[in-house]
């Protein structure tokens, strides 16, 4: 079977992506500068490292605490909007069975490339298809905490009115604390992923233009 | 890459980098009621209402859940925490079948709420304590409040602070006007001697030093939504 790598919807989702989720951590880090500590007043959080620690001027999108709130909330409907058309192609073309990690598949994939990665293994990893089972357990798990981004930001922005989500996620502090961890993840996640994408820059053309098509093994889990 | 290819996405680039340029001039952070970032604040308003709900309470609190008094900001705009003008009462008006003025004397004879929630501020912080007061909707049924004053405005002692709600929230079961906190007397740098005080707004729409309630069928603005702040703010 073969496949163009990247299909237009997956890559125009993408670099929206990348210009909304930086808009929102941008505003976000900006909103943090007016409290930048984590926990109820008075009881800040021990586990927290960065208490009282703002990120560079330079990362921070919206000039003051009123800017900064406007434009995250505006962008988080455009965001979220983005996000769901993602995933909602996602499942309709059938395309999270090449790009969704599944242990009996992928597992021992994403071992040997991890070994491999780190000079632990000569032989490189079987190719499995566009992606290999790292990178299908990196995007998976990329896919899996953005929901919380959203749910978190939706249960500090209406604690009262959404009391049940608000007290799921261990009411509004601790909320509030999973709503900057999940971007330290993802913040996380790029750093890595463009140092891969330097690494490999076929991905980045693949990214951009779609790519050629390519034979590739069924991957249905 | 063929040269019609890179064509194409030259000229994808360029309407792309375009756009970007439209919607940075829409978002001006200094004026963040104006252009995009206005327009989405009014979507997020009609969001906000739509999942408020009048009768929905914000959950009660437990004693042990007081924060200290240190880690209770109390904010104000004077350069010294205001004095109580000589004479003090509060001024009920607008459109009302009978305009009030009521003293604190009269304020605590009528029927006392009191709660325990947390407060929300706009920084991000939250902090608890207990508030005894007088709900603004018995306020509205002593004064005989129209139904179509929609909006209702609170000013202030404090060099002129003040804000203008949404009835629904203004009428809620938890919008009181507060003369007491943690069992006491009011103390002046939490707005003594009378405050509003709501679970279901941010902080900075809880007016301190309150003077004057009216009751409007237009909706006003505030001190920092003046400024540039989100004007429905709810929690």
């Amino acid at each position: 079977m073969s496949r163009r790598p990247q299909p237009w919807i997956i890559r125009a989702t993408h670099w929206a992506n990348v210009v909304l989720l930086g808009t929102m951590a941008g505003s976000g880090l900006r909103i943090l500068v007016a409290y930048p500590f984590l926990g109820p007043r008075g009881e800040d959080y021990a586990w927290y490292p960065l208490q009282g620690v703002n990120a560079p001027a330079a990362l921070q999108i919206g000039g003051w605490l009123a800017g900064a709130r406007h434009w995250h909330f505006a962008f988080a409907w455009l965001f979220t909007a983005n996000a769901l058309v993602y995933a909602a192609y996602l499942f309709a073309s059938g395309e999270w069975r090449r790009r969704l990690f599944f242990p009996r598949r992928d597992a021992r994939n994403a071992l040997e490339t991890v070994l491999h990665d780190l000079r632990l293994r000569k032989e490189p990893p079987a190719s499995v298809g566009l992606y290999n089972g790292m990178q299908r357990l990196t995007y998976t798990g990329v896919l899996a905490v953005a929901p919380l981004l959203v749910l978190s930001g939706l249960a500090i922005y209406k604690p009262v009115q959404l009391p049940r989500l608000t007290a799921l996620l261990g009411g509004y502090d601790f909320a509030r604390a999973i709503h900057l961890l999940v971007l330290a993840a993802l913040a996380l996640f790029t750093v890595v992923h463009v140092v891969q994408v330097i690494l490999h820059p076929r991905s980045f053309v693949d990214m951009t233009t779609g790519g050629r098509d390519r034979p590739e093994p069924e991957g249905s889990p | 890459m063929s040269d019609s290819t890179r064509r194409g996405f030259l000229g994808d680039g360029l309407r792309a980098a375009g756009l970007l340029a439209v919607s940075g001039l829409a978002c001006d952070s200094q004026r963040p009621h104006e252009g995009f970032l206005g327009a989405m604040e009014r979507v997020n308003e009609r969001f906000q209402r739509a999942l408020f709900d009048p009768n929905r309470l914000a959950p009660e609190l437990p004693e042990e859940d007081d924060s200290e008094e240190d880690d209770f900001p109390a904010y104000k705009i004077s350069r010294e925490f205001p004095v109580v003008p000589a004479g003090w009462a509060l001024a009920v008006k607008g459109l009302v079948a009978r305009p009030l003025v009521l003293s604190v004397e009269a304020l605590r004879a009528l029927p006392r709420t009191s709660m325990r929630v947390r407060h929300h501020c706009v920084e991000g912080w939250s902090a608890v304590a207990s508030w005894d007061g007088v709900r603004l909707s018995e306020i509205a049924r002593l004064a005989g409040a129209d139904p179509r004053a929609r909006y209702v405005e609170f000013r202030s002692f404090d060099s002129g602070y003040w804000s203008s709600w949404d009835a629904e929230s203004a009428l809620h079961p938890q919008t009181i006007l507060a003369y007491g906190r943690n069992g006491e007397p009011l103390p002046t740098e939490y707005g003594a001697p009378l405050r509003l005080y709501s679970a279901v707004k941010l902080g900075y729409k809880m007016v301190k030093y309150i003077t004057e309630v009216s009751f409007l069928p237009v909706r006003t603005g505030g001190y920092w939504e003046d400024r540039g702040y989100e004007w429905f703010a709810g929690v």
